[in-house]
């Protein structure tokens, strides 16, 4: 059976490349960076190889890249960081409604340890609205927190705006990048961040490496992790180094393809978005028609759930996703989709399609292809009534209230 | 993640679809949780399960146990089929994971509120 990969924003294949990287980093140099010896200085080279790459691919200077587990480590770590070494100057931390876990929950922790937090709400798009970044900033704020891309809806946020908004006012600027990075240019000094999160596995990467930038000159500190002196006091414990080596070639290779691969992406996409929504009955666009990434479609199906259908393409060979509640693992469907005002029911029919640079116009094609039987026949089975049911309230009633729908 | 009978169920579901005129009709769930069955029944008079047919939105699981019911309760009388649990039902997939235990495993709640109208029905003849 033809098999076709279109869960990216999960995790990426490795590429060839940076499997040979990482191969020769276990077989070759196993030594450790921080010895002094033969071993140690032959692995400290590529550590710091691999730190020039992924420096070379944001825009920072290398002593401003910290190697850590990955994506959740480095939002963690730099929300975490900054809060613990501001607490003298406010107590206040904004971010949005539409953040990866690895935010929320972070920020939310915080929000229990003295903090005040403010969840900003996100238009029907999911896009954060500037103005209402500057209505919640209060001189209490000491960090905002927004992510570049958003994993579910693939929707940009305008991060170069916010941040010029937080440098005015002295407040640290946090992005997670971790669904741009490799998909669109991300250059931490054309974006004004203080802090950027990266992870290596949805670049083509392995798994369990990212890496923070932490802006020179930002006031943060290691708060989480007790140890040893790695990473210039930054991040203790012994350095994941064939991780490390991988991530940096990943990182190489990304920003060596990424306008071509932008492109063709979007052709793919381009292609799959107006074909679902033209051949397809009562199927939505989730997330910015414009800005959005270059490899991401997201829709909602109404009268059938989102598990259905995923088990459905599976059983076709399609491997996709979605923000339905049985997909969780919880009762509640994406807290995106309902942040972005979309109704539980319908949240539940959501699905990801989420492209890489293996796949084809073939591709898009088969997904065209075993689509609208699986909705016709998953529709079928649905006791909602199709005539009725989930009459759509339309237009800016359905979104919360941002202040960008306000108007 | 699940059992090759459950996927057998949610591939090839049995007795899907309405019955016209039923006998007793029942549904439970919500589309807000993200599970809604809807079962039918045709009772003879003999209080025999003659027909049943089920409509279900909801996952893998949902579709399945949905399935799984109407094939356990055909030609059954009706206390026969208020003995089937919820657990009974999973137990004849061989099995539901864990966490479908609660949001999707409804269906013997189903038949019951379709067997709980039939007889009000027939109480009110």
């Amino acid at each position: 059976m033809r098999k076709v990969y279109f869960d990216h924003s999960a995790t990426t294949p490795v590429r060839p490349e940076v499997v040979d990287e990482v191969c020769t980093s276990l077989k070759e140099n196993f030594g450790n960076p921080t010895s002094l010896h033969y071993f140690g200085r032959q692995v400290r080279k590529d550590v710091e190889a691999a730190r020039e790459k992924v420096a070379a691919a944001i825009g920072a200077i290398p002593n401003e890249i910290v190697f850590t587990s990955g994506g959740t480590e480095s939002d963690n770590m730099a929300i975490h960081g900054v809060a613990m070494s501001n607490k003298n100057k406010g107590n206040h931390i904004i971010t949005s409604a539409v953040e990866h876990h690895a935010v929320m929950n972070t920020v939310k922790a915080l929000g229990k340890e003295g903090f005040t937090i403010t969840i900003l709400p996100v238009d029907k798009y999911g896009m954060v609205s500037v103005n209402d970044v500057v209505a919640a900033i209060t001189d209490k704020t000491i960090l905002i927190t927004i992510m570049h891309a958003n994993n579910e809806v693939g929707t940009i946020m305008p991060i170069q705006e916010i941040a010029k908004l937080a440098y005015a006012r002295g407040i640290f600027m946090h992005t997670d990048a971790v669904q741009s990075f490799g998909k669109i240019p991300v250059n931490v000094n054309e974006l004004g961040v203080d802090l950027l999160t990266i992870s290596a596995h949805k670049i083509y990467g392995p798994k369990g490496v990212g890496a923070l930038y932490i802006r020179k000159g930002t006031r943060w500190k290691q708060s989480l992790f007790h140890g040893g002196a790695q990473e210039r006091l930054r991040r203790a414990g012994t350095e994941n180094v064939p991780g490390i080596t991988g991530l940096g070639k990943a990182a190489e290779l990304a920003m060596a393809d990424l306008p071509k691969e932008t492109e063709y992406l979007k052709t793919l996409r381009d292609r799959l978005i107006r074909q679902v929504t033209t051949k397809i009955d009562r199927v939505k666009l989730t997330g910015h028609p414009d800005k959005r990434l270059p490899n991401h479609a997201s829709f909602t199906f109404e009268f059938i759930e989102g598990e259905s259908m995923l088990l459905s393409l599976d059983m076709k060979g399609i491997a996709a996703s979605s923000g339905s509640a049985c997909t969780s693992g919880s009762l509640e469907p994406s807290h995106v989709l309902l942040a972005m005002g979309i109704p539980h029911e319908i949240a539940h029919g959501s699905i990801r399609i989420t492209l890489g640079r293996d796949n084809t116009m073939e591709d898009i094609d088969y997904f065209l292809e075993v689509m609208p039987p699986i909705v016709d026949r998953l529709r079928a089975m649905s006791p909602l009534d199709q005539e009725t049911e989930f009459a759509s309230n339309g237009g800016c009633d359905a979104c919360k209230s941002s202040g960008s729908c306000k108007s | 993640m699940y059992t090759e009978k459950v996927m057998d169920h949610f591939e090839n579901p049995r007795n899907v679809g309405e019955i016209e005129n039923p006998d007793g009709v029942g549904q439970v769930g919500n589309p807000t949780c993200g599970d809604i069955m809807k079962i039918y029944l045709k009772v003879n008079d003999d209080n025999v399960i003659e027909d049943v047919k089920f409509k279900t939105f909801g996952c893998g699981a949902a579709i399945a146990t949905s399935s799984m019911v109407t094939e356990m309760v055909k030609g059954k009388t009706l206390d026969e089929a208020l003995k089937i649990s919820n657990k009974a039902v999973a137990d004849a997939l061989g099995g539901l994971p864990p966490k479908k235990m609660h949001c999707s495993n409804l269906a013997a709640d189903a038949l019951q509120a379709a067997i709980e109208d039939y007889m009000s029905k027939k109480g009110k003849k």
